[in-house]
């Protein structure tokens, strides 16, 4: 598959007047064109921060890339310029936010917001790009888009303005889409109509989405494969399956054991203890260590390196590593495991 | 939008029946005569000057007469200010240097305001940013008669570039003034600019526009601008009244015959019918202005519907 981005060892801190914050402390992960890459993890993990810095959005007086690179279409874009990076933005990497309701201009007709991509990146007139924007919102599915495309945000529900910012992310044709939490600030119902269309329109524009959540119940509805970060770091990669039937490092079984379920026994939803760690002075070792466990001594001490499971999966943790004991994981997460071809507590074809 | 305007009329003719009436009775309650030297005269020539103006009249049929005139327009004639002139006419006459001055000011304030705050609010924490704070708070904490003073001083004694007063050189007459009157919406303007500048640069929409590929200039003057001139324009309508209808102290400085400097004297020689008819004039004015605030919302910001009521 061909490689449409990548992240190579990123590494990226605020300044700020309580010192250095090291939000992202060494990223890799590649993007395949076509596929959906889910990334997860709590709040303060850098997942934000990682595809706001792909877009280079950060505030750039206090954002500041340490190391690595961002490899897409032969240019770093951590090198590039604001003007080069104007003419990427939103012409091959667009990008939808969280809330819907504060992403639109309030005093600007979503008509203008929807034509103005399509003005600044492509060489149409005026009535062309109108025409492609009652287009785009038609294929948002939007009743009626020639008369609404002269109302203002204030018109329109939440669920119908995200509709409107996925028509103008993808106005263009991006090729990298990224979302941020597209569906978190919306009511259930409406998110899952919201992924149906994201689904239908990737397949209809062949476009890579990078899809930020952290719903684990979005995440196996809409991504191929799945990077879960911790501690502004990636702790696992895989696909879906691989991460939710056999996943490896203990924050994923920590993720995942606190999903609520419908056939779960004990009616007390499980929660990872403790807090994240603080990026102003990152621990040694494991950052997760602290919450964990299943922490070993070496993980106090050393960070740990990707071990490899499969071709398609890696976990960055010691309990890997062949000197390692052999630990059993949360019971739930080893009913997942039973149902997983190649995990060693997979129980045959009884699935 | 016809029907609330239509409502909003009704109303404004409430309030300014209301103004007058509260004015009227307070007028009637100060002490002082406007008949000058009443002293000095005869009870039977001062009856004789009472029954000219209608003073000797019981007091609610004098207010109703008043009232009567000014629903047809006849705001009365001063009694000793201007010897019987119109008092309509007097305000017409003195309005225009104070809106004169006024005008030119508001608007040389408030264009030099709003560029002062959009650099500072892209600009943030440079020396820039912080020159032009430094220009609102002299702006705010600058009395005008200081400044005002300061003005007459170089730039009419020292380089003799203006006259020093008096309103007899048509628009060099109003430069000076109309620059001591700019200080105060200037720095109100650029105050108000920059702090909603940057929290309307911190806003979703803006990211979004950015991820859409649009450059600084595009961001500033398309996407923010008009979300930022929204509370500027609360401040400023009321403000550009006050400075229409005349600054007392900057009319005093240089002498100019505008409507504060008439204002004033009319209440310090009681004279009854100028004093009601300024203030009446004032009140429309405000409430005049309060209304195209209003609309100009409306118009700034399409989430104020004024369709009658509905919002």
């Amino acid at each position: 598959m061909e490689k449409i981005l990548q992240v190579k060892d990123l590494e990226l801190s605020f300044n700020t007047f309580a010192g250095e914050v090291k939000a992202i402390r060494g990223v890799n992960f590649d993007l395949y064109k076509g596929e959906t890459l889910a990334i997860v993890g709590e709040s303060g993990s850098g997942k934000s921060v990682t595809t706001k810095s792909i877009m280079r959005l950060l505030p750039e007086h206090s954002a500041e890339f340490k190391n690595g690179e961002i490899l897409f279409g032969g240019r770093d874009l951590t090198r590039l310029t604001d003007k080069e990076m104007q003419k990427i933005r939103g012409k091959e990497i667009a990008m939808i936010f969280q809330d819907p309701m504060t992403s639109l201009n309030p005093t600007m007709p979503i008509g203008r917001q929807l034509t103005e991509p399509l003005l600044k990146h492509q060489k149409i007139s005026k009535a062309e790009a109108k025409k492609v924007a009652i287009d785009l919102l038609r294929l948002v599915g939007m009743p009626k888009p020639e008369l609404r495309m002269k109302q203002y945000p204030h018109q329109f529900s939440g669920g119908q303005r995200q509709r409107i910012v996925i028509a103008i992310s993808l106005a263009c044709n991006p090729q990298i889409l990224i979302a941020d939490e597209p569906t978190t600030a919306l009511d259930v119902t409406i998110q899952a109509q919201i992924l149906e269309l994201m689904k239908d329109l990737q397949k209809k524009i062949d476009t890579s989405i990078i899809f930020i959540t952290h719903d684990l119940g979005v995440v196996a509805n809409v991504a191929d494969r799945v990077a879960v970060m911790y501690g502004g770091k990636i702790v696992e990669i895989g696909t879906v399956d691989e991460i939710f039937y056999n996943p490896q490092h203990p924050y994923t079984w920590g993720l995942l054991s606190s999903m609520p379920s419908l056939d779960a026994e004990d009616a007390k939803l499980y929660a990872i203890p403790g807090t994240p760690p603080d990026l102003l002075s990152p621990p040694k070792g494991d950052a997760f260590a602290l919450r964990s466990e299943y922490a070993l001594q070496i993980d106090m001490e050393q960070n740990p390196p990707f071990f490899k499971v499969s071709d398609s999966h890696y976990a960055a943790t010691w309990l890997l590593h062949p000197d390692a004991p052999r630990v059993e994981p949360p019971a739930t997460v080893i009913e997942r495991m039973k149902k997983f071809p190649g995990s060693r507590y997979y129980e045959g074809s009884r699935v | 939008m016809a029907r609330y305007i239509g409502k909003r009329l009704i109303y404004m003719l409430i309030t300014l029946a209301l103004i007058a009436t509260f004015t009227f009775f307070l007028m009637k309650i100060l002490p002082g005569s406007p008949i000058a030297s009443a002293d000095k005269l005869s009870p039977e020539q001062r009856a004789v000057v009472e029954a000219r103006y209608g003073l000797d009249k019981p007091l609610p049929v004098q207010y109703f007469d008043y009232m009567l005139g000014l629903a047809q327009g006849d705001l009365g004639i001063s009694i000793n200010q201007f010897k019987g002139a119109n008092v309509t006419d007097v305000i017409i006459s003195r309005m225009g240097p104070s809106a004169q001055i006024g005008f030119q000011g508001m608007v040389l304030g408030t264009v030099i305001g709003v560029l002062l705050g959009m650099i500072a609010a892209l600009r943030q924490n440079t020396w820039i940013d912080y020159s032009s704070t430094l220009v609102a708070i002299v702006g705010i904490s600058i009395p005008s008669f200081v400044f005002a003073s300061l003005l007459q001083y170089y730039f009419a004694l020292q380089l003799e570039w203006f006259p020093v007063a008096l309103w007899k050189d048509g628009f060099m007459s109003s430069v000076l003034p109309s620059i001591a009157l700019a200080m105060f919406p200037l720095a109100t303007a650029a105050r108000f600019i920059r702090t909603e500048m940057i929290e309307v640069l911190g806003s979703d929409y803006i990211t979004l526009a950015r991820a859409k590929g649009a450059s600084g200039s595009e961001i500033a003057f398309k996407h923010a601008f008009r979300n930022a001139l929204i509370p500027l324009i609360t401040v400023l309508g009321p403000m550009a009244v006050g400075i229409l209808t005349g600054s007392l102290v900057v009319e005093q400085i240089f002498a100019i015959p505008g409507i504060g400097e008439q204002f004033v004297k009319s209440i310090m020689v009681s004279d009854f019918s100028v004093i009601m008819g300024t203030t009446i004039f004032f009140s429309v004015f405000l409430i005049v202005v309060i209304l195209i605030v209003d609309i100009l919302y409306g118009i700034i910001d399409p989430r104020i519907r004024l369709s009658g009521g509905k919002s």
